[in-house]
């Protein structure tokens, strides 16, 4: 065999030469790179619906009782200082080294933000307008899923992005515990030393990024379309 | 929960503080590299944020360095400038084992907050305030001193304060690929399955972060010549997503 490959020129990727870029091996090892690419989807999807379900009724509660809002920020900000390094080591007691940890992890750095954005979204609607829903009939839910709701959603939207956008990023620290999706193949690429394995992973990790961020953009201009055309 | 009385026989044991790789030195060793990287990144970003902001020029570069800056995997840009043939893995004097690589990263991921959060402070002092001081007939300069970097001070600090979390964790994570730092007792505990050491070093890890963010809030509080600031979410707050950070990118787009 090394006879055999002696003869060719060796691929970019071989270790004689090692090249940061190198379509072969993207073609060579897509199945893997395929795999590892869904596996970092779905942890970052699943993340942030979670922290999304979670911050939903939490942000509700610290509207309602005002007293609880500095204790859910404060929690939630306390959350946000630990390092993910070190978040999910805390977690491995309890959910062990699967998946659920990464989950869980990143769900509570989503938390965060999405509370905030939440927060700040609902209250950036204008008294007038919640005054008028008022005196037109509406309840208290009515009120909350038919005009709150979508005027705070420009704003909500924002902190979905950022929080899709750094947990897309923070996955990749889930290696830790065999479950960092592209992150897997980055921490191989520096133990092996293998250029175009850890690049192309990096790479694809900020694409996916932006990737998600402008799928976020476009549901946002479907949802409120009245904002298209105000703002400059 | 084996691994709760295997984390607390870690701490617990004298052994595991001292020495060269003991908790004692790798958490000096971190500490060290947070100040360098976070006063390194202040000296780069501070006057050019704070002078932009005061020009009102460079707008969507400043703000938007902090979207691109946040979809860069940290663990990514270390592993890639570990691999590298420079910076790569050489040791630098305290800063240790890929320090160079380390520090880099570090200042590059400090960035991002420092600069946007310091444009928005300089932006956001209230259009009449400045045009009074206009009109008392002071001078640019004046203005920025006596002004601008009063009243912005609290934002600026709230830049600096997330960064200081930022480093804070991008420096654990450089143990990650094989550099500095605290996180050496996690990674080690994790891959050679001693998993209550892993978990010690992630409670010393995470005590330190919290005990930095406490510090750095007191910091921000002390600065705050109105001291009006909201502590739950008003515009002064680092991590409220309509604050500076990311409000403007965001909403222009939809």
């Amino acid at each position: 065999m090394t006879l055999l490959g002696a003869a060719d020129d060796p691929s970019c990727y071989s270790r004689l030469v090692n090249d940061w870029v190198c379509m072969d091996y993207v073609t060579d090892r897509q199945q893997e790179i395929v795999e590892a690419t869904i596996q970092h989807i779905g942890i970052t999807v699943v993340s942030v619906v979670l922290g999304l379900l979670i911050a939903f009724p939490l942000a509700l509660l610290a509207r309602r009782v005002p007293r609880l809002e500095s204790a859910i920020l404060g929690i939630t900000t306390g959350i946000y200082t630990v390092p993910s390094l070190a978040l999910f080591p805390l977690l491995v007691p309890f959910t062990g080294l699967t998946a659920t940890t990464v989950v869980i992890g990143l769900a509570l750095y989503a938390l965060t933000i999405l509370v905030r954005s939440l927060l700040e979204g609902l209250r950036s609607v204008p008294d007038d307008v919640r005054e008028s829903a008022t005196g037109l009939g509406y309840g208290r839910g009515q009120l909350l899923l038919k005009v709150e709701l979508p005027l705070a959603l420009p704003v909500v939207m924002a902190g979905l992005r950022v929080a899709t956008v750094s947990t897309v990023a923070l996955t990749t620290v889930g290696s830790l515990v065999a479950y960092g999706g592209l992150g897997n193949l980055i921490k191989d690429g520096v133990l092996t030393n293998f250029r175009a394995e850890l690049f192309t992973a990096s790479l694809l990790c900020v694409v996916l990024a932006f990737a998600l961020d402008a799928l976020l953009v476009l549901v946002q201009r479907m949802l409120t379309p009245w904002t298209r055309g105000v703002r400059a | 929960m084996r691994v709760f009385s295997d984390m607390w026989a870690y701490l617990s044991d004298g052994a595991n503080w001292a020495g060269s790789d003991g908790i004692a030195a790798l958490l000096g060793q971190q500490l060290l590299l947070t100040v360098t990287a976070l006063l390194m990144a202040m000296v780069v970003g501070l006057p050019i944020a704070l002078w932009l902001g005061h020009l009102g020029r460079g707008g969507f570069l400043a703000i938007n360095i902090s979207n691109v800056g946040r979809a860069i995997p940290t663990f990514a840009l270390l592993a890639l400038l570990v691999v590298a043939s420079w910076p790569g893995t050489d040791v630098l004097g305290p800063y240790g084992r890929a320090g160079l690589a380390t520090l880099i990263a570090l200042t590059l991921f400090a960035l991002p907050p420092i600069i946007t959060n310091s444009y928005v402070a300089m932006r956001e002092v209230a259009p009449d305030v400045r045009e009074a001081a206009r009109g008392m007939g002071m001078t640019g300069q004046q203005r920025f001193w006596r002004v601008e970097l009063p009243l912005g001070l609290p934002l600026v600090v709230s830049g600096l304060r997330l960064a200081l979390v930022q480093v804070w964790a991008t420096a654990t994570i450089a143990a990650l690929v094989a550099g500095p730092g605290l996180g050496q007792i996690i990674t080690d505990g994790f891959f050679r399955s001693n998993y209550g050491k892993g978990i010690a070093g992630a409670l010393v890890v995470a005590a330190v972060a919290l005990v930095l963010e406490l510090l750095a809030a007191l910091v921000q509080r002390a600065v705050d010549p109105t001291r009006r600031g909201t502590p739950s979410g008003g515009h002064t707050d680092a991590l409220s997503v309509t604050g500076a950070t990311v409000e403007s990118p965001a909403e222009s787009v939809g």
